[in-house]
This record gives structure tokens, sequence and C-alpha cells, in this order.
């Protein structure tokens, strides 16, 4: 494959445009750049920030905090989500915890340690600046969630309990039980909420943001389609603020939820957003496989289980079909430990998914017959159970183990465990500079819905760290300077681009509803997400990806032939609002295949087959790519390339090894 | 949706369903002590004609002269009758509340935890007012006697020709019935109601006080009925 | 198996609605109620016939969005969510009533849509502790008791589904109510406001239209995430609390 001269056939996919830089982080050390920028950050006079409006699309910890931040300085928040409360959002499935650079073990933790760890896990792909930042202002992060009464997990002397996770060596995640998110998020849900009865936030939930609208270059409100009545809404502010999450239901199947989706991130990016690597995606190793052809989304089990778990497949393709527990000890292959003696079952989150798919690709996967393979591998706790008894287990996992049991119907104290990969989160995200603003004046992003952080790979424990600081500390102190500028020109209701949004929104609905074909909206969206998921999964070939284009973009041109839309656009109508979201997965998708094309080099959660070590390890190519990739909408032509280089300063560049 | 509406006025503690709750509580424990105390009163009877009469007598004439006679008796009617009146009021505003709260019921509904005393506090509260009123005019305000009868003058007499009747027997021992679960949960649910099961052990506790309770006050309560219809006492 | 459903049908929040009947064939035990309905789904799609909307979002049992009376039961016969119940809690040839919740406070929306925003306005009356962002001190300078750190994780668990107002005869939202009040109030952070938050509240949720508590217990039954009664005594000591504070 590689032969063929690769450079020609990738014009015909993109064009290679100017670089870009972040031109808003001080040229000062990193350790003073933080607090140069805030200091040099604008303020706003108090009296005048009522008059100064901010929209913030999405509640989950990134939207919730800046909501509740904004609000209190004073700002006119307006709040959206899809959910019917924004209690709802998707940060409140986060179960692990939250890290932050407190070193209350005293065990050498430190801001530094915590920024390397970050960037060393995010396989050199994240711009060092940023992730400084986001280890600086960590531990004030729990300060605020403990006063606003988040119940932390504690020990007997009332202080805060940490524990190790994610393959790091230190003990800096702060938890509470297998609900961390949900706790962080009720935190700031609450908190947002206080500020709905001052007055300075308005929520709206049930509307789905369908547009943004740019006047003059800024991004100055969106078109939100009321889910109840169906009503198209102008929204006109003086910035706004995406805080949409993730898109890794791109894949259909994925840890996230139903509802989430690109349609906010997508729709700045059509309006000349750049969007980051957008091929970064993050499998998650322990999931409870997929049960059947009916399945609606997959669940994620903490990855905590894999401390006392042990990996493994049956040696023989035949003995695939037997109970495991007639499977002796000599007939077992714990692959990890085999492969990888020193990390063993603890292994990243990336070799361990792959590892799992090379078993089941192997022919030795186990479980039921989906199709005509078998997805999963077993965990076992069998000796654990042994080491620590029943009820120490039960005390340990107990709810996790309950969860297994009820959604697979199999007794996990007595079978071992079936696991598989599944999609669980993406790196990539609108493109952002240091201070969040996207490459659209007076539109920010935030959380999970921007590249910032992660690089090629997310730590565990350490997306609901960047939401936060994004959230409570960042974009409250960058987004001052630019509202500093105002008071900005008020935009008529019928203003050119305000009418021309309206219109293009309404004509999508139309349209959606028109076709009247034959298939269903989830048919086409399961058909992308096996798509995306054989291609542009865990591992990447040049030919797969060039597939996958194909297939998704005859899968797209069959989708406006031939989706059906039942219902009216002025009522609730789910298919309706499904039909949306899949139509900008299907643009997203083929986007994702160009930017995993384009990248020939294997880091973080991105793996090229053509760029592996002798040992089937992924290997980074950082003469070539060591720059973030964001991409420029080019409608009817084929996206633009903007490089972003990666320059390290504070931290020395090393082939990650975990052998 | 963002249609924030809140009260017009400035909330208070008294002016909520928890407050009027409360109201039922200290009123439903003010009438727990009481049947209590009446119930051994009641058990007088089986001690025979004397000490009844002594008993009926004696409870004129506590307090004198610092009271005039019976005067401790309407001071505990009064106090009786006003806690009446709050606890039908509160019950019955109590019962519209939770009507229009569900104005559309569902088509099927399965029961999991609710007894069977609590899911009859409010009919059977009613029974038991129905039956209270019967019980006053018969033995306080008009003196019936169900046995045909002359009334008698004496106390003893009236109960010992009544209970002699099957009939008046059994509407007793129903509304006892009717008493037992009542008091059965209503008097957990005042422990609840103050706030005083704040733990699994006190919550635990309190479902067990509430039987212990009615087991008492009904048990003892029938006691002197049954012993009369079996002429165990003449 | 093959089940028949009758599920409440009603096209929007000011109209009629009635039950319809549906036949669904092949449901395997696997599947959970909310993908059964899935299938059910793309059946009437494929029939011309509009879907049955309900909600659900994360589909594990955590974000609370998704709940239906099932056969008279909130929730259905499991302690859990809608979405985390599954078709092998149902046998072969089983008829399945399915409802809306059904409360004044919760008004339908569409089919099996209620709108739970007052649980919202509840929080918005005094559900928190007022922090600014930035105003925190240091984390440890508040020790809390093992133990009211562990009540109060008990009671934040609530999800915020409504299934306690569902089940509840008097359609009261006293265990969501509680669960919050005990949350905040075994806090050491949320002493300074527990005598205002309590009554404010208890106002809101008395203003929403939920029906008073009756001690009865249905609550608890049915909630996924298994509060139990003791944080409406909790609730209602606050309220005893505030009422000799004078407020
Ligand atoms: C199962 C699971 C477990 C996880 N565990 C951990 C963990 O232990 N530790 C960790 O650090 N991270 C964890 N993560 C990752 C982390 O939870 C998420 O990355 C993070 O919560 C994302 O937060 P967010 O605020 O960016 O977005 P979300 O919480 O996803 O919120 C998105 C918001 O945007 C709104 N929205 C989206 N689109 C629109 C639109 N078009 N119009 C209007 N509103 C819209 C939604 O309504 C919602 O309010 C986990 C993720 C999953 C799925
Ligand atoms: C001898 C008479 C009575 C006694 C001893 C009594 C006792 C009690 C007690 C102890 C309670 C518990 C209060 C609480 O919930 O905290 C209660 C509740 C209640 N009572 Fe009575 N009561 C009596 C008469 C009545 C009458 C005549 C009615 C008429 C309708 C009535 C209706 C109710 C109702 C509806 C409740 C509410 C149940 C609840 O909140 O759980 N009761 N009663
Ligand atoms: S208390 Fe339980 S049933 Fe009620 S809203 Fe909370 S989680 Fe749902
Ligand atoms: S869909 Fe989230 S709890 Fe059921």
């Amino acid at each position: 494959m590689t032969e063929t001269p690769s450079r020609p056939l990738v014009h015909d996919l993109y064009f290679e445009g100017t670089p870009i830089k972040d031109t808003k982080a001080p040229n000062v050390s990193i350790e003073q750049m933080w607090t140069k920028r805030e200091f040099d950050a604008k303020l706003v006079n108090p009296s005048n920030r009522r008059k100064l409006s901010v929209i913030i699309i999405g509640t989950g910890l990134a939207g919730a905090s800046a909501a509740a931040t904004l609000g209190e300085a004073g700002y006119n928040v307006k709040s959206f989500c899809y959910q019917d409360s924004p209690r709802r959002a998707h940060s409140i499935a986060a179960q692990g915890g939250i890290n932050a650079a407190k070193n209350y073990n005293d065990d050498g933790d430190s801001v530094y340690r915590l920024f390397y760890d970050t960037v060393k896990g995010g396989d050199y792909r994240s711009r060092e600046s940023n992730v400084y930042r986001l280890a600086e202002v960590s531990a004030k992060i729990i300060d605020l969630c403990v006063a606003q009464g988040v119940p932390f997990a504690r020990e007997y002397g009332g202080l805060l309990d940490n524990r190790s996770f994610g393959g790091v060596q230190v003990a800096r995640t702060f938890y509470a039980a297998g609900q961390t998110g949900q706790q962080l998020l009720i935190g700031a849900y609450q908190a947002m909420e206080r500020q709905v009865a001052a007055g300075t936030v308005t929520p709206f939930t049930r509307h789905e943001m369908l547009e943004l609208i740019v006047v003059d270059g800024k991004a100055r409100g969106i078109i939100a389609r009321d889910m109840v009545t169906g009503a198209l809404e102008t929204h006109l502010a003086d910035a706004v603020v995406l805080a949409s999450g993730g898109y890794g239901n791109v894949f259909f199947l994925s840890t996230n939820a139903m509802g989430c989706n690109v349609t906010a991130t997508w729709r700045a990016h059509r309006k000349g957003a750049l969007f980051a690597n957008p091929c970064y995606t993050q499998i998650h190793p322990t999931c409870i496989p997929v049960s059947g052809e009916h399945q609606s989304k997959l669940t994620l089990m903490s990855e905590s289980l894999r401390n006392d778990g042990r990996i493994w497949v049956p040696k023989r393709r035949e003995d695939c079909e037997k109970d495991p527990r007639d499977i002796p000890e000599e007939d077992r292959d714990y692959y990890l430990e085999r492969i990888y003696p020193a990390f063993g079952n603890l292994v990243p989150r990336d070799i361990a998914s792959r590892q799992a798919k090379y078993m089941c690709d192997d022919g030795r996967g186990v479980g039921p017959l989906v199709g005509d393979f078998r997805r999963g591998v077993y965990l076992d706790l069998g000796d654990a159970m042994r080491r620590m008894g029943k009820e120490q287990l039960a005390e340990k996992y107990g709810n996790l183990l309950d969860m297994y049991q009820r959604i697979t119907g199999e007794n996990p104290y007595e079978v071992p465990m079936r696991i598989y990969p599944a999609v669980h989160y993406t790196m990539g995200g609108l493109w952002v500079d240091y201070d969040l603003e996207t490459t659209i004046e007076g539109l920010y992003a935030a959380g999970e819905a921007n590249f910032s952080d992660h690089g090629a790979n997310r730590l565990g424990a350490s997306s609901l760290m960047q939401c936060l600081a994004d959230g409570y500390f960042v974009l409250p102190n960058t987004i001052r300077d630019y509202l500093a500028g105002g008071p900005f020109k008020p935009v008529a209701d019928d203003a050119p681009e305000v009418v021309e949004a309206q219109r293009s929104v309404q004509e999508r609905i139309d349209r959606l509803l028109s076709i009247q074909g034959t298939r269903s909206v989830d048919s086409f969206h399961r058909e992308l997400g096996n798509v995306m998921w054989e291609y542009c999964g865990m591992e990447r070939t040049e030919e797969g990806l060039l597939k996958g284009i194909d297939l998704i973009r005859s899968l797209r041109d069959e989708f406006w032939r031939n989706v059906r839309v039942l219902g009216s656009a002025d009522t609730l109508n789910q298919s309706l609002e499904k039909a949306g979201r899949v139509a900008d997965f299907l643009e997203l998708g083929e986007l994702m295949c160009i930017d995993a094309l384009h990248r020939r080099e294997s880091c973080g959660g991105h793996f090229r087959s053509e760029s592996q070590t002798e040992d089937g390890e992924a290997l980074r190519d950082d003469e070539h790519f060591l720059y973030t990739a964001a991409w420029e909408y080019g409608g009817d032509e084929p996206p633009t390339l903007h490089k972003e280089d990666l320059v390290y300063y504070a931290i020395e560049l090393k082939q990650r090894s975990y052998k | 949706m963002a249609t924030t509406t809140s009260p017009a006025t400035r909330p208070t503690a008294r002016s909520t369903t928890i407050a009027l709750k409360m109201v039922m509580a200290v009123t439903g424990a003010i009438f727990a002590l009481f049947v209590l105390a009446h119930m051994y009163g009641n058990l007088k009877l089986l001690w025979g004609e004397e000490a009844y009469n002594d008993y009926a007598h004696h409870l004129r004439t506590i307090g004198e002269p610092m009271l005039p006679y019976a005067g401790l008796l309407w001071v505990l009617r009064i106090v009786l009758l006003v806690s009446l009146v709050a606890h039908l009021w509160a019950a019955f505003t109590l019962w519209g509340r939770a009507e229009r709260a569900r104005s559309h019921k569902y088509a099927v509904k399965k029961r999991v935890r609710q007894s069977l005393s609590s899911r009859w506090m409010r009919w059977g509260g009613v029974f038991i007012f129905v039956f209270l009123v019967w019980h006053l005019i018969e033995f306080t305000i008009v003196r019936v006697d169900v046995s045909g009868k002359p009334v008698p003058d004496n106390p003893f007499q009236l109960v010992v020709d009544s209970f002699q009747v099957w009939w008046l027997t059994l509407i007793y021992v129903v509304a006892m019935l009717a008493l037992y679960m009542h008091l059965a949960h209503g008097v957990f649910s005042l422990n609840q109601t103050l706030g005083w099961t704040n733990t699994k052990g006190t919550y635990a506790r309190a479902k067990v006080l509430g039987h212990v309770v009615a087991a008492v006050v009904v048990v003892g309560f029938l006691i002197p009925p049954l012993a009369v219809l079996f002429r165990l006492v003449k | 198996m093959r089940l028949t459903l009758k599920i409440w049908r009603q096209a929007g929040p000011d109209v009629a609605g009635d039950f319809v009947t549906y036949q669904v064939d092949d449901v395997s035990g696997d599947m959970s109620f909310l993908e059964m309905l899935d299938v059910l789904n793309e059946q009437l799609n494929s029939e011309g016939k509009e879907p049955i909307a309900f909600d659900s979002d994360c589909r594990e049992g955590i974000c609370g969005m998704c709940g239906l009376m099932i056969s008279g039961l909130a929730h259905g016969p499991e302690v859990t969510t809608t979405c985390q119940l599954h078709m092998r809690s149902f046998s072969d040839g089983d008829t399945i009533t399915v409802e809306p919740w059904r409360a004044d406070a919760f008004p339908i929306i569409r089919d099996l849509i209620v709108d739970r925003s007052a649980f919202d306005r509840i929080i918005q009356a005094g559900g928190f502790i007022t922090v600014n962002t930035g105003a925190a001190p240091e984390a440890h300078s508040v020790p809390v008791p093992k133990a009211n750190a562990d009540r109060a994780f008990d009671s934040a668990k609530c999800i915020g589904c409504g299934a306690c107002v569902a089940a509840c005869p008097n359609a009261s939202a006293m265990l969501f109510l509680g669960a919050k009040i005990t949350h905040l109030g075994e806090v050491p952070q949320g002493q300074p406001e527990r005598d205002s938050r309590v009554v404010k509240m208890v106002a809101q949720h008395d203003h929403e239209g939920f029906g008073g508590c009756t001690n009865i217990g249905e609550c608890s039954a049915a909630c996924p995430k298994e509060i139990p009664q003791d944080v409406i005594s909790t609730l209602n000591k606050d309220l005893r609390t505030a009422l000799r504070h004078g407020y």
C-alpha cells in the first residue's frame, strides 16, 4: 500500500493551507503564563456586565460551571441544553474521578508532574501552555467543589481520600464512589440554578442549537429549536460559548448518551471555526460487550476493575464456546501479562483495547456471536475473589458488579466477566487558542468540545478536571478580555446574516421531512457507526480509510435521498432531532477519516498499522507530525489543513514505552 | 422550558404542607395519649361496679376545689375538641391537595410497600370519626341504652347493658380494628413527621412502636366489652 | 418472546390521549426495555406510523432522563431505572401497560414524555450552597466526619428522575426534596443556609402542586437509587427547626 505515492492521493482529499498559531499565550515562562494572562485580560466594569450577554451551549461540567461563574460575575447568560434539565448532561455519567495536583499524600505530586503526566499521556500531541495551566488551576477546583458540598470520598479522619488512576504512579484522583461525574455536575448545576434564581442565567432546556449566527466575522448568536413546540428561535448575544461535549456517537455505539452530538460544533465549523484533530478517539477497554443487533449503547465499567481482574482469552479457538469455568489454567492466555510483563493488566487504555481486538480478530473472542464474530475477552475476578473474599470484593466493586449482572444477566462473582473496548471519548474538537477562543471571534469552546488539553490520548480522570478548569477558572477570565471590547454593535433581528441562518435551518428541516424515503434515521446511523468502527476505529490503514471515505460518501448521498422522517416540525419530534444529528455525523465521519488518513503515524488513540515498531507498538513520527491538524471547512470543495506546530519547551519528547 | 415561577409571597415555614402535617402529628399524639388513658380507665370495669363508678366520679372531682366540679374534664374536652377540629381540617386539606396533585389517575397502579394501615388512614379516619360521634352520643351526650331498657343513671350499668347486645359489641370490635390500623401507621408517622426517625434504627423502631401502641390500646379497649358480652362482668 | 404492549399515546400537551395496543415479536431477554421500544419504533416507522416519544439519554441509569410507569410500577418490576430494566424480567405472552409519570406538577408533553422542570425550580429555590467561584477556602480546612460524608453522598445519589412522585399516591416530591436537604444538611458547608433552604424549597414544592407526604413509603420502593425514607424525616426535622427559629 505504502508504495502508492500518497501525496497526490491525499491531495484529492484536502488542501494544505497556511500554518496557524496560538497568539494569546504571553511570552513568559510557562509558570508565569497564566498569571500574566489573567492580569493582562481587560476588566469589565461591574455595572456594565449586565448589558453584556453570553450564550452558552451545554450544561455539562464545562457549560454549567461557566454559566454559574459568568452569572456570578453579573453577565447576562443564556444557557442551552437538549435534555429536560441541565443536570442531565452527559458529564453525569463519569465514574472514576477527577485529578488535581494537591499532593495530599506527599507522594511527589506537583503541578509540574500533573502537567508532565498529561502531556506524556497525550503522547506529546498537546499544547504545553494549555496543559500547564490546567494542572495549575486543578487544585482550586477541589476547593470549590468541596465548598459547594460535593460529597467526595473521605477517610475516617474526615479528610479527602485519593486513589491512583489511569496508569499514573501518584494518588491524585478525587472521587465520590463510582459517581464522581454526577456529584461534580450536581455541584455545578446547583451553582448555576442559584444564578437562575438570581436572574443572571436564563435556562433554555429542551432546546437544540442548530446554527451559529456570525455577523461581521464575530459570533453573535444562534438559532435554536424549541424541542417541545418545534419553534425556531433566534437568540442574539455578544459572545457564544460551545460546551456541547464530545462526538463519540459518530460510531453509533459508544459510551456516550443517546443525544450526544456534534451539531453545535459542526455548525460552527461550517461557519469558519477550525476543527482540530478529529481522528483522535479514545477507545476504552473495559466496556460491557455488544449482546445483539438491537443494542443502542455501550456501558462502561470503571477501569479500576483492571487493578484486581486478570484479562484472558482461551488459547485455542475451539474453547471459545465453552463455559470459561471449565477451561483449565494452562489453556488460558493471559495475553496482557504475557506481552507486557511489567505493566500487565494495567497497560494504558489504547494498548489494552487494541490487544483485545487482536485476540478477537484471531478468532479467540468469547461471548455470543454477533454477526459471525465474538467480541469479548474475559476479565476474571477469580483470583481477587480467592484473595479478598466475596465480601471485600463486593465492597470495592459492588455497584459495578451489580450493573454488570443487570445488563448481562450473568453473575460476575461466579462467571468471569466479559469485556470489550468501546468508543469513549473524543480528544479532537474545535481548535482554540490559549483563551479558548476559536478561529471565529467571540466564539469560545470549552470541555470535550474543544481539542485543547489531551493531545492524542486522554488520561483517566483528567476530562472532568479540564471541563471544570475551563468553565470555572479559565473561560470566565479570558472571555472578559473580549467582552471588555464591548458594547458591541447591536444586531438587528432582520439583519441579513440572521435571516439567512433562519432560512437555512428551516430549509434543512423541511428537506428532511420531505424526503419520505424508506430507511429510518437509526438505520443510517447504525451503518455509519459500523463503517467508522471498521475503518476508523482502533486500527486504521490507508486502504481502509479510503474505503471508509467512499462508503461514508455514498451513505450520505443515500441519506439525503432515502431517509424517512415522519411527523411534523411543529411538535416534539424525536426522529427529526436524530435526523439532524446524523446528517452532521455523516459529514464529520468523512473528515475524521481524512484526518486519520493524513496522519501517517501512530500516536495515542490513533493507531496506523503502517506505523508500528517491530513488536507492534505505536510508532510516533515526530519529524513529520509534531503538529495539531486544524481543518477548515471547504463546503463543496475539500477541506483545508492548517498546521499548528507543537513546540516543547518545558518537556522533553520521548517515545512512549510500557514494556 | 424557561418558565420560572416562584411563590408570590415570601415563604414561611408555617404555611407549608409539612407544617400542616405537624399539626396532624401533634394532635394525633394528643389523641394517642388520650386513648391510652381512656383505655386504662375502661379497664376499671373489670374490678366491678364500685371501682368503675368511683373512677368516673373521680375524673370529675380531680383538682377540686382548685377547679370547679368536672373542671379538668372540661379542660380535657376542650383540648380534645380543638385537636379534633385541627386534625380534621389538616386531614381534609391535605387530602384535597393530594387529589389535585394527581387529577389523572393511572390505568394500572400496583402497590409495593404501602401497608393496609397507611392506605386506610383517610377513610379509616372518617370511619373513626363517625364511630366517635356515635360513641359520644351513646355514652356522654344523649346516653342511649341499645338493649331497650330504660337508661340507667349509673355509668357501669349503661356499659354493661350496652355490651350485652352482640351487634353493638361487634360494631366496637370493628371500630377497634380501624383504630388499630390508624394508630399503627399514625404513631410511626408522627415520629417521622416530627423528624425523629433520621436513622435506619430509629426509623425501624418507630414502625414497631406504632404497632405496639396500637395493640395495647386496642386490646385494652376490647377487654371490657368482651368481658361483658361473655358475662364475665355483670 | 412475544409481547403485547398497551402504550399511552398523546399527540401534545393539550389534547386527549389514549392507550394503543401493539405487538412486538422476537424480543430477546438481553434487550433493555427502551431497546425493545426502539425496535417497536423502527417497526412503526416502517409502517409509516409516527414513533412513540419517550425520554432517555445516558441509558446507564445515571442521568435520570428515562422514566415510565410499567404495568403500574415506576421504572418497572426491578429496583432500577427504566433504561436499565431488561426484558428478561418479563415472560413470553405478557401484556405490559406503559404510561407516563402522572402528576399535575409533571404535565405531559407528548406520549410518554413529561415536563419535570418543577424539580429544577425547587433547586433554584434553595438547593445549593452559596459560594462564588474563587471564594472557596482550602479543601482540607474543614474535615467532615466520614459518617456525615457518607450519608451526604448516599442522599446526593438522587438522579432527579421523578419516580418517587410517580409512585406516590399523593404525587408528593418529598423524597426528592428530602434527599437534597439531607445531602446539603450533612456537610458543614451547608449549615449557614440550613433554615432558609428548607423553608424555600418546601414552599416551592407546595407551590408546584405536589401533594403532601403521608409517610407511606412507595417513593423509596420505586427509587432506583434506593434513597431511604429517613431523608424525609431529616427534611421534617429541618423544617421543625426552622419553625422554631422563626422562619
Ligand atoms: C461513561 C463515561 C465515564 C467517564 N468517566 C470519566 C472519569 O472518570 N473521569 C474523567 O475525567 N472523565 C470521564 N469521562 C469523560 C467526561 O465525562 C466527559 O468528557 C465530560 O464530562 C464532558 O463534559 P462537557 O461539559 O464537555 O460535555 P457534556 O457533559 O457532554 O455536556 C454537553 C452539553 O451540551 C449540550 N448540547 C450538546 N449539543 C447541543 C446542541 N446541539 N444544542 C444544545 N445543547 C447541546 C447537552 O445538552 C449537554 O448539556 C467519562 C465519560 C463517559 C462517557
Ligand atoms: C381517636 C381518634 C384518632 C386518633 C388517636 C388519631 C391519631 C392519629 C395520629 C397519631 C396520626 C399521625 C399523624 C402524622 O402523620 O404524623 C394521625 C394521622 C391522620 N389521621 Fe388521625 N387520629 C384520630 C382520628 C382521626 C379522625 C377522626 C380522622 C378523620 C378523617 C383522622 C384522619 C387522619 C389522617 C388522614 C391522618 C394522616 C395520615 C398520615 O399523615 O400519615 N384521624 N391520626
Ligand atoms: S429520590 Fe429517587 S425516585 Fe425520587 S427523583 Fe431522586 S432518584 Fe428518582
Ligand atoms: S436514560 Fe439516563 S437514567 Fe435512564
